[in-house]
Order: C-alpha cells, then sequence, then structure tokens
C-alpha cells in the first residue's frame, strides 16, 4: 500500500525574484534572478542536479513550450526537463514532479521553477485565449473575475448572508494582504490601503471591485529538493519537508450537474481531506500555524476558508472580520501579501506560496516572520470555479 | 378540400426601444424636420439579433403547443438576412429542431418578401400539410435619415395548413410593377429613397385599389363586408387609401408605428398578427403588401381565432427604453466604438466542430442519461452524475424549452461585450443539468438568484475579420413569472 509522500523529501534551498512589472526582465531574466537566491540558499554546485521541472502556464508570451527555456537560460547540464503545465497549480505542479522523482528515487537533487512574463503583450491584464474549438462556441465569453465572482451570489444565496455583509469580509481580505505586502520588499503592490478604498473602488465584476482582484505580474520562483538525508549532510538538521502534495482535478461535475451549488470549490475540498490525511493532521485549524491560499480574488480566498475546512461552513465571513486570518491572528494567510499584492505570475505561484512557508519554517521571514510556526499549507485553484484544479501542499519541520 | 389558412401566428418584437425624441435631440441638428416626427417609439435589435434570430422567436411562439412533426416546408422572408450565400432558412430550421427533411426556402429582395411566399404557399398548399412562414427584418438606417425614424426591427410567422385554422385564405391576387419607391443595392447597408409624395400617388394610391377591387371580385366579397384592413404604410397614406376605396376609417389596423416602427418584409405578417389578436370569428381581414407592384388577399377568422393570441402584445409589452442614442448606433453597428484589446480576440469558428456539434449548438440538443435520467449539456460518452458515470447512456435532449433558474451571476465590466457588461452566470435546469452561460435581454441589477428562465437563440459571437457570426441559446429572464 502506498505510504504517501510525507517526509520523504527535504527542501533544501528556495529562490523567487522581485515580482511585479518587470519591464526590465525577460522570463530568463526572471529564472537565473530565483535560481541564482535558491542555488546559494542550498549551498550546492548546479551539476548537482540531476533533473528539473518547469512551470509556465502562457508559453506563447512567456517563453514557449518545451524543456529548452529552462534548460538553455541556466545552462544545466543536459539533465532530464520535464515542462508542465495546469493552469493555477502550474508552479506547484512543477515542484510536485520534482518532489515524486527524489520519494521515487530516481534522482537524489531535483529542481522546480515556475515563471511566468505576462507583462510583455503591450496591454494591461491576461492576454485573451481560446478555450478550444467547441467551448468557444459556447460558453461565455467570460473573464477570471467573472467567473470567481459567481462564487459570491452563489455563497449570498446558500448563506442568506446579505451581500454587504459579505462585501466588507472581501474587503478585509485584500485590505489585509495589502497590509502583508507593504512588509515584503519582493511583493508585486506594497502600498497599504483603506477599508473605504475597497468599498468605493470601480467594479470589475460584480460584486467584484478593484481590490478584489490580484494583479498582473511577472516572476518566477524555484526549489532544491532532496531526501532528508542529503539535507541534513548539507548542514541541515532539522530541514523542512513535504508532508503533502495533493491535486484534485474537476471532472465535470460542477459545470454540469445540479449537485454542485456555485458556492464553492469542490476540488479544495477533496484536495484538502485527501492532504490532510496524508500529513496526519486531524484539525487543520488548531494544527496549522501559516497558510497561503490562492486568492486570485477576494471572494475565493473567502470560500477557501470553508473549502479547506478552517472556517465552519458558513462563518468565513465572521471568522475574517474577527481577524482570524491576519498576520496577528490564530492562522495567518497570506503574510507575504498572496497573489492579491506579491503578485500572481502563474507558472510561479505555487513555488511563491512555498518560498514564503520555507521562509516562516527557516525563520528567516525577516519583517513578517511569525512566531515558531512549525506546519504550512498551499493551495492552488487554477481555472474556473466551474471547472479547476485544486492543489493543496503542506510543509513542516522534519522534527516538530 | 377546406381552404388553405392560418392555422397559428405570433409576432416578435425585440425588447429594446428608442423613443423617437431622442433620435430628433441627437440628430435634429442635422435635420431639424425629424423634431416633428419625434413621436412614440421604435424597436431595435440588441447586438446579438439579427433576421435570423427574430424569425426563430417568432416562429417558436407561433409554434407553441404546435407539432412540429409534419411541418413539411419552411420559408424565411427578409431583405436583412446576414448570409447572401449560406441557407438562412435552414439556420432557422435548425433551430426550431425541424426535421431535415423540411423543405427550406429564402425568399428576400423585397418589401413583399412575405406576402408573395404567402401567396405561392396558398397556392400549392395540399390538403393535410402544415408550412410555416416566418418573416424578419432589421433594415438600418443612417443617422438623420426619416428611414431612422420610421424604421423598427421585428417578425411574425404564421403556420399555414388547412385543418384547425383560425383565419382562412378566401382569395389572392397580386400585381408586378417596377416602381422604384426605393431600393437597396446589393451589399449596401441603407436604402435610396424617393419623393413619397410620388410614391403615394403612383404607388399607393393607384396600384393597391385596382388589386384590392380585383381580390373582391374574385371572391364574390363587397368592401363593406371588410372588418380588418392591412395597409402596411403611414398612417396618413392609410387613410388617403382607405377613404379612396371607401373603407370606413374604423377598419383601419394599426401599423404599428407607435410602438415599433415598420419592420420591413415582416410588417404585414405582424401587422396581421395585430388584427388576429384583436378580431372576432366570422370577420373579414383584407391584408396588403406592397413593394414594386402589391399582393392582396382576402381572410376570414374561423371559431377559432380567440384561442392563442397574445404573442405580439407580450413582446410589445416586455420593452426597455434606451435613452442613448450613441448607444443605439453602436449596438446597431453603426458607431466604430473603441472596444479595447481584449476585443482583438479571434473569434475565427472552428468549422468542423461546429458541424460536428451542430444538434448542440443548432437546437441546443444535449444529453439525458438513459440510466439515471439526469440530463446534461454537452452531450458526452460519459454521464456526468457523479452517482452514475456510466458511458455510452445519452439520448439526445433539447434544452431549448427546459424550465431554467439563475444559480449564480455577474455582471463583468472587464471581458468584451458590444453591450457592457457581459452578464453570464451558472443557469440550474430542471431535470439535474447546469450551464454556465450568457444571460440575454437583462441589465445590470436585474438578475437574482433563482429568477425564472427562458432560453432564446441568438448571435453567440461575431467575427468581424471574416463577416462571420455564430449562434448559440442564451438564457433571458422569463418575467411575470416568479
Amino acid at each position: 500500500m502506498a505510504s504517501g509522500i510525507r517526509d520523504k523529501v527535504a527542501i533544501v534551498g528556495m529562490g523567487c525574484c522581485r515580482f511585479g512589472e518587470r519591464w526590465d526582465a525577460g522570463a530568463d531574466d526572471l529564472i537565473v534572478e530565483a535560481f541564482e537566491e535558491c542555488i546559494a540558499d542550498a549551498g550546492i554546485e548546479r551539476d548537482r542536479i540531476e533533473a528539473a521541472w518547469l512551470g509556465v502556464f502562457f508559453d506563447e508570451q512567456s517563453i514557449g513550450k518545451s524543456a529548452l527555456p529552462l534548460s538553455m537560460a541556466l545552462r544545466l547540464p543536459n539533465v532530464p526537463v520535464t515542462r508542465v503545465e495546469n493552469l493555477c497549480a502550474t508552479g506547484t505542479e512543477a515542484l510536485r514532479g520534482a518532489v515524486y522523482a527524489v520519494a521515487a528515487g530516481a534522482c537524489d537533487i531535483a529542481l522546480a521553477v515556475g515563471v511566468e512574463k505576462l507583462k510583455d503583450t503591450g496591454y494591461a491584464g491576461l492576454p485573451e485565449r481560446t478555450k478550444g474549438t467547441f467551448e468557444d462556441l459556447y460558453l461565455p465569453n467570460f473573464t477570471a473575475p467573472g467567473a470567481f465572482a459567481q462564487l459570491a451570489s452563489a455563497y449570498a444565496a446558500r448563506t442568506g448572508l446579505a451581500m454587504d455583509e459579505i462585501k466588507r469580509a472581501m474587503a478585509h481580505v485584500s485590505w489585509k494582504s495589502h497590509q502583508n505586502g507593504a512588509l515584503n520588499p519582493k511583493a508585486h503592490l506594497r502600498n497599504r490601503i483603506a477599508m473605504e478604498q475597497v468599498l468605493e473602488a470601480p467594479m470589475v465584476a460584480y460584486p467584484l471591485g478593484l481590490y478584489d482582484c490580484c494583479g498582473v505580474s511577472d516572476g518566477a520562483a524555484c526549489a532544491i529538493v532532496t531526501t532528508p538525508e542529503i539535507a541534513r549532510s548539507l548542514g541541515r538538521p532539522n530541514p523542512v519537508t513535504v508532508k503533502a502534495m495533493q491535486l484534485a482535478p474537476s471532472n465535470g461535475v460542477e459545470a454540469g450537474h445540479e449537485s454542485w451549488d456555485g458556492s464553492y470549490t469542490l476540488t479544495t475540498r477533496l484536495a484538502s481531506q485527501r492532504a490532510y490525511s496524508e500529513a496526519g493532521i486531524g484539525d487543520p485549524r488548531s494544527e496549522l500555524d501559516v497558510i497561503e491560499v490562492h486568492d486570485c480574488f477576494s471572494i475565493t480566498e473567502l470560500v477557501i476558508m470553508e473549502d479547506l475546512y478552517l472556517s465552519q461552513p458558513g462563518e468565513a465571513v465572521r471568522d475574517i472580520l474577527d481577524g482570524v486570518y491576519d498576520s496577528d491572528g490564530t492562522l495567518p494567510s497570506q503574510v507575504d501579501g498572496g497573489l492579491k499584492c506579491f503578485g500572481h505570475p502563474i507558472g510561479a505561484t505555487g513555488l511563491r506560496m512555498a518560498y514564503e512557508i520555507y521562509l516562516q519554517l527557516s525563520g528567516r521571514a525577516g519583517e513578517r516572520q511569525l512566531s515558531d510556526p512549525r506546519l504550512g499549507l498551499t493551495h492552488n485553484l487554477g481555472g474556473i470555479p466551474n471547472r479547476n484544479i485544486a492543489s493543496v501542499s503542506i510543509f513542516g519541520l522534519l522534527e516538530k | 378540400m377546406s381552404p388553405p389558412g392560418i392555422i397559428a401566428y405570433a409576432g416578435y418584437v425585440p425588447m429594446l426601444r428608442i423613443a423617437r425624441a431622442c433620435i430628433a435631440d441627437a440628430m435634429a441638428w442635422a435635420n431639424p424636420s425629424l423634431r416633428q416626427r419625434g413621436v412614440g417609439e421604435r424597436s431595435f435589435c440588441n447586438w446579438d439579433e439579427d433576421s435570423i434570430t427574430m424569425a426563430v422567436e417568432a416562429a417558436r411562439s407561433c409554434l407553441a403547443g404546435q407539432d412540429r412533426d409534419d411541418i413539411t416546408g419552411l420559408s424565411l422572408a427578409s431583405t436583412t438576412l446576414p448570409f447572401a450565400d449560406r441557407d438562412n432558412a435552414v439556420i432557422v430550421a435548425a433551430a426550431l429542431g425541424l426535421d431535415e427533411s423540411v423543405r427550406c426556402s429564402n425568399l428576400t429582395s423585397s418589401q413583399r418578401a412575405a406576402t408573395s411566399a404567402l401567396g405561392a404557399l396558398a397556392e400549392g398548399m395540399q390538403t393535410g400539410s402544415r408550412q410555416l412562414l416566418t418573416a424578419a427584418d432589421r433594415r438600418l438606417a443612417k443617422p438623420a435619415s426619416d428611414a431612422e425614424m420610421s424604421f423598427g426591427h421585428g417578425a411574425a410567422c404564421v403556420l399555414l395548413g388547412s385543418d384547425n385554422t383560425v383565419a382562412d385564405l378566401v382569395g389572392s391576387e397580386t400585381l408586378n410593377r417596377d416602381l422604384v419607391d426605393h431600393y437597396r443595392a446589393s451589399g449596401d447597408s441603407f436604402d435610396y429613397g424617393f419623393e413619397q409624395r410620388w410614391v403615394r400617388d403612383e404607388g399607393y394610391l393607384k396600384l393597391i385599389p385596382k388589386l384590392v377591387a380585383k381580390v373582391l371580385d374574385k371572391t364574390g366579397i363587397s368592401i363593406d363586408e371588410i372588418d380588418h384592413v392591412v395597409f402596411p404604410c403611414s398612417t396618413a397614406v392609410a387613410a388617403k387609401l382607405a377613404a379612396t376605396m371607401g373603407i370606413s376609417p374604423d377598419c383601419v389596423s394599426n401599423n404599428l408605428a407607435a410602438s415599433c416602427g415598420d419592420t420591413g418584409a415582416a410588417h404585414p405578417l405582424l401587422m396581421l398578427c395585430d388584427v388576429l389578436d384583436r378580431a372576432t370569428p366570422g370577420q373579414t381581414v383584407l391584408l396588403v403588401g406592397f413593394g414594386q407592384g402589391a399582393d392582396a388577399f382576402v381572410l376570414r377568422t374561423t371559431d377559432r381565432v380567440a384561442g392563442n393570441r397574445g404573442a405580439l402584445t407580450a413582446s410589445l409589452a416586455r420593452r426597455r427604453e434606451e435613452p442613448n442614442y450613441n448607444r443605439f448606433l453602436s449596438l446597431c453597428g453603426l458607431l466604430e466604438t473603441d472596444w479595447g484589446h481584449r476585443a482583438e480576440h479571434d473569434k475565427r469558428t472552428a468549422m468542423p466542430t461546429a458541424y460536428r456539434k451542430r444538434d448542440a449548438l443548432a437546437s441546443f440538443t444535449g444529453g439525458k442519461c438513459g440510466a439515471c435520467g439526469a440530463i446534461q449539456f454537452p452531450l458526452t460518452p460519459v454521464c456526468v452524475n457523479p452517482d452514475c458515470r456510466k458511458a455510452h447512456t445519452q439520448q439526445p435532449f433539447s434544452f431549448a424549452d427546459q424550465p431554467a433558474r439563475v444559480k449564480t451571476f455577474t455582471e463583468d465590466w472587464l471581458g468584451f461585450s458590444p453591450s457592457p457588461p457581459s452578464i453570464y452566470g451558472n443557469v440550474a435546469f430542471d431535470g439535474g443539468a447546469n450551464i454556465l452561460m450568457e444571460f440575454a435581454d437583462t441589465c445590470p441589477g436585474e438578475l437574482e438568484v433563482g429568477m425564472p428562465l427562458s432560453m432564446h437563440f441568438r448571435i453567440k459571437d461575431i467575427d468581424e475579420r471574416r463577416h462571420f457570426r455564430r449562434y448559440f441559446w442564451k438564457p433571458a429572464p422569463l418575467r411575470g413569472v416568479t
């Protein structure tokens, strides 16, 4: 019987470039910036890397398909490189590939890189793309904010809460991330904002206003993983290890069947159940110390708190307004600013989240360091609520 | 053999209206005479409606409660068909889910397109057969023109046959005369018209009385026996025609100028729908079409005339006034609006896919699982019901008339829509299906979760680069229903 991934793989180095509108840099520059931090952190020679995974979503806009962009940017020694893509879970997929390779014993040291260069198109926002030859013929011409905004009307209908109240909690979500992002020198958005700004912002897709949406950023992040034994030999007596990595893609039920009421992300529930089981977590709300969730939009973060079984059904609004997920709350979320303020270069995002958890667990998060966190979670939601890929990963110290 | 007649009828007027005073306010600087004409309102198509979608709307209303299986022909009459060479009528037939053996024809290039078709169909009608005649027009007009004031957009449909008629066709006559009161050259957007006094005197007042006398003589009916006359022309010309022919002004039917305007090739039938909505059994109706000659018909209502009324009235009541003249122009495609980068997304149609999925796209046909009964769209090999998931159990199932409600929605100001915001959301269908769809005929602030919906055949996307348009179905709020 499979024993899962828990404690089989350690992270010995991570790097993340400064996110933002990086007019100064191409995707290869971003990769190198993140990698140099990562390899210095790991304290190994580049040629000890035996295999690599590259995550990139908008391949045409960024760096093209295949292994080549990574292999060439870093002049890797012709080791295997696998390019992966799984919507907004792409960065986590790159890490999962590297982690599984080490756990399988296929290699001792593996590299995961995620990158996205979104700001070279010459216009604001995400590039328009086809949804598929048939889907284009019947699906609405939806945008990401419009698709995620659907959660709000359904959540209001299910819980009976007034939209004004939900909007206040959504505003708190964004306000909190701006507070956190201001402390992060690598974040895209480092300005603090007032609640009124959020509530009075221009409407993007009802009920999401401008500040309910994350920005469009360039960035790259990477990780070097190995076995706990090798990690110890590299001077990490109690390394950060992977406790769980789970992925749940939709199978069409949400998009096509009445059993989904539109107010939650089914895949997050499934992936988190498996991840908690793999990591041996019984009560995530009390056992987790720090989390990074996929706050592409404020309403996403709100419903995710229930889908991750952190808030009781219908109580995310109250928990958020009570400050539970603030940096000084009982379960800090998006301490680095999240997608909202650190930024959301799609292929890099999952690894950026892991980077923050890694820094926090290692006690190296600078001004935003939490008090002695031992267990952290990252969550991605790629796609739209109707059909998506959810990933839930848990990281902790090898020895509690 | 019983005479052919009208079994069912329906008029359709798109929801949008603009007050003529609004047009005058915007354009009287260029044409001060618009001020005198600034009375009432006219209908116009939203960006996602055209003559095909309006013809489908009218036909669906007309066919409500009717068996579609014994329809043998579909005629589509319009001077504004979107395709010069692609069978427009076949698109309508497919949207209606008619059998592929139905004979389809396109009647165009005349304001008499519908009445000519009516005459030809009545003459060639086999006993027991049923023919659908649907007419629609979406004529464009230059800003500040008289046509901009007088035109409206709309459609009308009649189901013809010999059994269970609401009105029987007693007789008809036709006359062809190349009197060019106006014309529109192939490929042009706008009409070019000649002096209306000349058209009145030499056209309407000379040709129509002569033709009407002929049809009355043929049918042995005297002018006094006529209860309603349909003259698709201006109120003034209609009054003069009635006076010339000795018809009581009370018999002249409403030309709908105040509520929707002149709907072109559809207008004779649209006015007839209005007459039949008010007529009592045993009344005589004179129907006239005009354009490079004239058509005249005598109809007599039957005891069934009060049976299936109100489609046009409901359509006229279902209105939304557009207060912004520029938006009216833009929705008509007459303003080159800057839609930003997102509008540049290439809308080339993957034709082999569109063909393979034609039933899904045209008649909104999904699947119903033979094992668990769950309905679903699109139809795929494996059932979507999480408790079923059986393979190869799906039978075709049409969603076009399936009751549905709003499950979720948003008003999206970011994505491209020719009429922002783009409003879309999840739609819950009775029977278990969920589909993410774009809403039609709604506006910000209107939708609520749980609101009942009806489905409508609309333009999905317009490929400006290749002058192609594709169609799909959209839900619209079912007003007056909770």
